[in-house]
């Protein structure tokens, strides 16, 4: 007769656990169905959060009595930590629930071939649409870019290639330059640049500000990015002959573009939706409007921002259609950042 | 000697840099410098477009409450005060009232992503978050101001009813609209996606060896969390705290839409009256007289200084715990 040894796994939920889990489970979504109905608690967050509680508690009581107190407060943590990702995460549930909701019945095709210099935000809305915004948001964000790419590129390569004396400095200044608030770029392009030079708005005074704050998010990505090169390939380059510039230029720089694409991406999604600083410097004009050097312009988050504050149900709507406009435009580009990313990885 | 001229020459050989890479590195260098470029203009403008006002009304600029200026028919300057203590308040207020709320839960589902959920939740977890990070401010501001909005009224009153006896929650006169306590809500869910990953990428540098040994001896994760990781953190945190002080206190759009903007000093949360020094450039900017501009110049610089001091610290204290290590 033989016996052959199972391999046991103490570890792992036997079907009794699961089973106890699991009316532990229904227990509380009974007893906080109940609790709200009896007292004067309303809303669905009232029951999310009676629910943690309760399960908190009766997991807890029971892992006190089978397994001591260490286990009772181990089994709180728990649903403490995972009623803080629900935290987290109901918000932007919230958010891209509603923007689709409501921003929908917005979208119809005269959004996309109008403008609103024939329209009120208060009109219906077969009446205008956002043209002036997606042709002005492009424009804002092909000057920042054209801009603040080199400037961000060069920052990280010295960081990365040349490693000079101010290193550690200019590395906490690209944090500290971060944080910069929007609306202090704008002020200071405001001061700087459109009242002693320009002297009137333009998508050029917009996009100047957007640099600022496209500049650290370029360059600390793009340093992290070249900071994965492995050094052999700038030694073969060395060795090879090359001079340092035409080793960053034909091997370093090359080897990162995919990384350093996924830098460019993530700068455009910080700036495609900034708002504060287009409301002191771009004017918001209703027109589609040729001339990124002179003359108002208008861009999507100056549309929500007049929308919004026009009040009536129409211009509701078309904020929340412009807030479509939006959120797809900043998934689109963390999507395409993530794939880029992503391939660079496995490769 | 015809032999000597067929002699090769010793070649020279140096390190100096050639031609093309001092071109280069003078490039790059200035690429490099331009943060700094730019960080000091910022400084030099503002002060010199608000040394005006900054000059007449003294330290009174920033401990004064009074925001006025009244111009007689052809413009001219009868009388004016500017302060922004108001503002200034109402700035640290909401950011304070954000972080208070937003620190908690960040940690705990930093904790979950690192320490709980399964690996492929985590991975979606992890992008989604970082999507947030990447939502622009009107997005919150809009949402907050229409959704969230009557919620947040409910847990105000709810506070106000039960906690009311404290001075910080006493709503006088009743009316608990867009006050400060929405405001923060609102920049609380702007600053958890950066404090969540602050806080992740610190607790994923906890000692794996300490981890180990702590489960080897029997503790819970609970009891692992509390001896290995939270101390291991616990700077690092604070750090990501004060990144997100520094957001939510340069944070324009979302506040105004939001907070109901009047000029008092007003230190309760719940009251539906406050500020932020962002805002009020906002709302001051569409109507200002030349010599206003200036002073919200001289407002914009406070607002830079200070978030600049609170980024700075909060980078330093993120950096430091990342070297130690342990």
């Amino acid at each position: 007769m033989t016996t052959t040894a199972v391999p046991r796994k103490p570890w792992e939920k036997s079907p009794k656990d699961r089973a106890r889990d699991f009316s532990f489970f229904i227990f509380a979504i009974a007893f906080s169905y109940a609790f709200v109905g009896v007292t004067q608690m309303k809303g669905k967050l009232a029951y999310a959060f009676v629910f943690f509680v309760a399960y908190g508690v009766i997991v807890s009581v029971f892992s006190y009595i089978s397994r001591g107190a260490p286990a009772a407060k181990d089994a709180f943590v728990k649903t403490l930590v995972a009623l803080g990702a629900v935290i987290t995460l109901l918000p932007i549930a919230s958010i891209i629930f509603t923007v689709i909701r409501r921003g929908l019945p917005g979208l119809k095709l005269n959004l996309f071939t109008q403008d609103m210099s024939l329209a009120a935000p208060t009109d219906p809305l077969t009446n205008g649409g956002v043209l002036h915004a997606i042709t002005g948001t492009l424009t804002l964000v092909v000057l920042a870019l054209v801009m603040s790419v080199p400037i961000g590129i060069l920052t990280a390569l010295y960081l990365t290639e040349i490693r000079g004396r101010f290193s550690g400095p200019i590395r906490f200044l690209v944090q500290a330059m971060s944080g910069v608030p929007s609306i202090v770029a704008g002020l200071f392009i405001l001061s700087a640049v459109l009242y002693p030079i320009a002297k009137s708005y333009s998508a050029l005074m917009g996009a100047l500000a957007l640099t600022i704050l496209m500049i650290p998010t370029v360059a600390r990505t793009s340093e992290e990015v070249l900071q994965l090169i492995p050094n052999d390939l700038r030694e073969a380059g060395t060795a090879l002959g090359g001079t340092q510039w035409r080793t960053v230029a034909m091997i370093v720089v090359p080897a990162a573009r995919s990384g350093l694409l996924t830098a460019v991406i993530l700068g455009i999604a910080r700036i495609a939706g900034e708002t504060a600083p287009l409301l002191l410097l771009t004017g918001g004009g209703d027109k589609v409007n040729p001339n990124p050097f002179n003359g108002s312009v208008g861009s999507l988050p100056y549309y929500i921002w007049k929308s919004f504050n026009a009040g009536s149900p129409e211009s509701l709507t078309r904020a929340w259609a412009g807030l479509l406009v939006l959120m797809i435009l900043v998934l689109l580009l963390f999507v395409l950042a993530r794939a880029l990313s992503t391939r660079k990885v496995s490769k | 000697m015809s032999a000597t001229t067929l002699a090769p020459s010793p070649r020279e050989i140096s390190t100096k840099p050639r031609r093309s890479d001092k071109v280069f590195r003078g490039i790059v260098t200035a690429g490099g410098l331009s943060s700094l470029v730019i960080l000091g203009l910022i400084t030099v403008f503002l002060a010199y477009r608000g040394f005006e006002v900054l000059r007449q009304e003294g330290i009174g600029f920033i401990t004064k409450a009074e925001w006025a200026i009244t111009l007689d028919d052809s413009n001219n300057i009868v009388q004016s005060h500017f302060g922004i203590a108001a503002m200034l308040v109402g700035t640290i207020l909401c950011s304070l009232v954000a972080v208070v709320i937003a620190l908690p839960v960040s940690v705990f589902s930093a904790l979950f992503l690192n320490f709980y959920a399964p690996e492929w939740l985590k991975k979606i977890l992890v992008t989604v978050i970082d999507l947030m990070a990447a939502f622009p401010s009107i997005l919150f501001g809009v949402w907050g101001f229409l959704v969230l909005m009557p919620s947040a009224e409910y847990w105000a009153k709810l506070i106000n009813k039960y906690l009311g006896w404290i001075p910080l929650f006493e709503v006088k006169p009743y009316f608990v609209t867009r006050s400060p306590f929405i405001a923060g809500v609102v920049l609380a869910i702007m600053i958890i996606p950066i404090i969540t990953s602050v806080s992740r990428e610190i607790f994923a540098q906890a000692p794996l060896d300490r981890i180990q040994a702590a489960f080897a001896l029997g503790a819970t994760r609970w009891a692992m969390i509390k001896a290995v990781v939270i101390p291991h953190g616990r700077s690092g945190v604070i750090g990501g705290a004060m990144l997100g002080l520094g957001r939510a206190m340069g944070e324009t759009v979302a506040v105004y839409t939001v907070l109901n903007i009047v000029f008092q000093i007003n230190w309760h949360v719940l009251l539906g009256a406050g500020g932020n020094v962002a805002s009020l450039i906002i709302a001051r900017f569409g109507e200002a007289s030349p010599y206003e501009i200036k002073a919200l110049m001289a407002a914009g610089l406070v607002l830079f200084l200070l978030t600049l001091i609170v980024n700075a610290l909060a980078n330093l204290i993120v950096k430091t715990t990342g070297k130690s290590g342990r």
